[in-house]
């Protein structure tokens, strides 16, 4: 019989390669073989969400398409509304020659950085902030009987493609401000870039986490994790030196934003950080933003764990 | 990626033996995988042989047994909320509610249990512990001889959860993609969904409905899609909440009658919950009353009209307006056969107790009254409910 069943997991050995976990999977495929009512390996929880998210995204991308007009216009918005706040910079720069000291490209790198890191964690993780109104109205109910991982279900809930509009500005800002800085690239400086928008992204994306973990308590909470989320991005479209040196303490020490892109982008800049820190934290991003899913993990799972003893 | 993935669902079904013969292939690769229970109740000889596959299973070293002669087994279970309110500015008042106080219960597989109780009796919270939702605040809880709130994604393999308020297909896209959607992240085999999904288009008549969005189907069409969708993936135990709330007649049957089919033909384990006594009596073999987070009734439904005293209408509509209809009692207890509760004009509403035959009344009374036409109304769930907590010490 075993063996009969390690045939079956044979090609399926094959995917579990891919999502990693080739030996573990078949010897587990054994027993759940036993068990279930048809045979499937039982995967990594990490590969597993990720697969989910995928399936679910795809769902909500083709509920968007029901409605193409609607979703072209929602686009064009999202691009718009995000576009006016370099418009505002730049009508700024119309009457002074530099803000805090910066020059209008060295902003700009400062803007793309941030709104693209913002753009791409607001597109993959943005509607985590409806998980207060599911646990108000009951729906979350209906994901905790899936056998995915909840945060991946909740990750992906409304799912919303419009949401590129907001990456795209980002990133043409960006190529702005990379054609007309005078930089001395250097490979490292170059390879930061994609650095800094990845980790970035992943430093909102874990704010965006721990807010929604705090809404299982707080089922109103999720203004205070707009705060540091809409809000930190549009503190960061700005130098460092224009804001109170508590404040950017906060931001550097407390809720580690600046990792986004004040910090690896000064570096980049050759400029100074406000606050004197040696130079080279503007290379920690990627480790900051691993501790910060590390916290932000437990918080969910702290979270769900309290959802699941109190209940509704 | 996504297409391989089928791709090995498919191979791994086939190499497993799957998909041959009978409804769902069963037979075939049950002795090997455990499949056996999902299809075998109905005949008491295959029964047995998937206990005795499960029982081989429990010594494994994730023990997916039976306990002690239940499918589903609660000992002693509770769930105590603290509920937390405001008595002033800064101060506030813990208090402690027992949802569920301590219910001990088994259910075998096979079964079909009607679970009702009056609103905020527990039911809901039952019903969450029991798939892995909420977490029991004590006593031992088994489905399946998974442990729900420990193991509660592969608890989530083996159920399928219908909440009858809240559907889980997609709004704005056709029936057929939420299906396609389960597919996936279920991972079933693709011969099985497409078998399972024929099934239950046949059975619940869904073929003209799986290309239209599902904002655009009725209350009743929809309700008949998310049952679909929880069975797909062959689960062994099918929680219903409040399946029939605001059908109409037709959907309900339907509804009823596939619920049925659905336990003789494959075994599913069913417990439901319900306001509507007529599912409880075309469906359940077994009812169990709860009430203020405990087991007030376990047993038959007939035993529990018994044990509720509970009383059925007869209305009558005489030719005239007439004084209160009165019959010499029969029987030994000297009580007489009916009491009248109203008068209204020419009509007349008669309670009698629900155990008793209407034949011999409506001869009576046919016999000394003119009577042009009359109907009888069976008792109401809630108030049997009522009554029963009322006597309750």
């Amino acid at each position: 019989m075993v063996e009969d069943v390690a045939r079956a997991d044979g090609p399926g050995t094959g995917t579990a390669a891919v999502d990693g976990g080739g030996g573990r999977a078949s010897g587990e495929a054994v027993v759940a073989a036993e068990v279930f009512p048809f045979p499937f390996p039982e995967r990594r929880r990490l590969l597993e969400g990720v697969r989910a998210y995928g399936l679910i995204m795809a769902m909500w991308v083709r509920s968007t398409m029901a409605y193409r007009a609607s979703f072209a216009m929602t686009v064009f918005g999202d691009f718009a509304v995000t576009a006016f706040d370099f418009v505002t910079i730049l009508l700024m720069f119309s009457h002074v020659d530099a803000l805090g000291g910066y020059s209008l490209p060295e902003i700009a790198l400062l803007y793309g950085l941030s709104a693209t890191a913002f753009g791409l964690c607001d597109l993959l993780l943005g509607s985590m902030d409806r998980v207060g109104r599911r646990v108000r109205d009951g729906t979350m109910d209906t994901l905790l009987v899936r056998p995915v991982p909840v945060l991946a279900q909740v990750a992906a809930d409304r799912f919303a493609l419009r949401r590129v509009g907001r990456i795209t500005q980002g990133l043409l800002v960006l190529g702005y401000a990379l054609v007309t800085l005078d930089i001395a690239w250097t490979p490292l400086k170059v390879l930061m870039l994609p650095t800094m928008v990845v980790s970035g992204a992943a430093i909102f994306g874990a704010v965006f986490v721990a807010g929604a973990a705090f809404q299982f308590v707080a089922q109103d909470a999720s203004e205070v994790q707009n705060s540091f989320t809409y809000g930190g991005t549009t503190l960061l479209q700005y130098p460092p030196t224009i804001f109170a040196k508590d404040l950017v303490r906060g931001v550097t020490f407390v809720v580690p934003l600046a990792f986004v892109s004040w910090l690896p982008a000064l570096y980049v800049l050759g400029r100074e950080y406000p606050v004197g820190l040696p130079q080279w934290v503007a290379f920690l991003p990627p480790l900051v933003a691993a501790g910060c899913w590390g916290l932000a993990g437990l918080a969910w799972r702290t979270g769900l764990r309290s959802y699941r003893s109190t209940g509704s | 990626m996504s297409e391989r993935e089928t791709d090995v669902a498919d191979t791994a079904g086939e190499a497993g033996g799957m998909g041959e013969a009978g409804v769902m292939g069963e037979a075939d690769t049950g002795g090997e995988t455990g499949v056996a229970e999902v299809g075998a109740a109905g005949e008491p000889g295959s029964a047995d042989v998937a206990r005795g596959v499960t029982r081989r299973a429990q010594g494994g070293p994730l023990g997916a047994g039976v306990d002690e002669g239940g499918f589903i087994t609660l000992d002693g279970v509770e769930k105590v909320f603290q509920v937390r309110r405001r008595t002033g500015l800064l101060r506030s008042e813990r208090r402690e509610v027992r949802a569920v106080d301590g219910i001990s219960f088994r259910v075998a597989r096979g079964e079909v249990v009607g679970y009702i109780g009056p609103n905020g009796a527990g039911k809901s919270t039952t019903i969450k512990m029991l798939t892995g939702i909420l977490t029991p605040s004590g006593g031992r809880l088994r489905v399946a001889g998974i442990d729900p709130s420990r193991e509660r994604t592969r608890l989530a393999h083996r159920i399928g959860v219908v909440f009858g308020q809240r559907t889980t297909l997609w709004w704005d896209l056709p029936l057929r993609d939420s299906y396609r959607l389960m597919h996936r992240m279920y991972r079933i085999p693709d011969r099985r969904y497409r078998e399972n999904l024929d099934r239950c288009v046949e059975l619940l008549d869904l073929g003209e409905l799986l290309e239209v969005p599902v904002r655009q189907l009725s209350l009743g069409q929809r309700m008949r899609g998310d049952i679909a969708a929880a069975l797909l993936h062959d689960p062994e135990v099918l929680y219903l909440d409040e399946p029939t709330i605001g059908l109409d007649v037709v959907s309900k049957v339907k509804v009823r009658q596939f619920l049925k089919d659905l336990n003789a033909e494959r075994g599913t384990t069913v417990l439901l919950t319900t306001h509507d006594l007529t599912d409880i009596e075309q469906l359940c073999s077994r009812v169990m009353v709860i009430d203020h987070g405990r087991l007030m009734y376990d047993g038959s439904l007939a035993g529990l009209h018994e044990v509720g005293e509970s009383e059925r209408m007869l209305v009558v509509d005489l030719e005239r307006e007439l004084p209160p209809i009165r019959l010499e009692s029969e029987g030994a207890d000297g009580r007489p056969p009916v009491r009248v509760v109203k008068v209204e004009g020419p009509r007349q509403w008669l309670a009698f107790p629900a155990a008793a035959s209407a034949a011999p009344l409506v001869a009576r009374i046919a016999a000394g009254y003119p009577l042009v036409d009359l109907s009888v109304r069976e008792p109401d769930i809630e108030a049997v409910i009522a009554r029963m907590y009322e006597s309750a010490p």
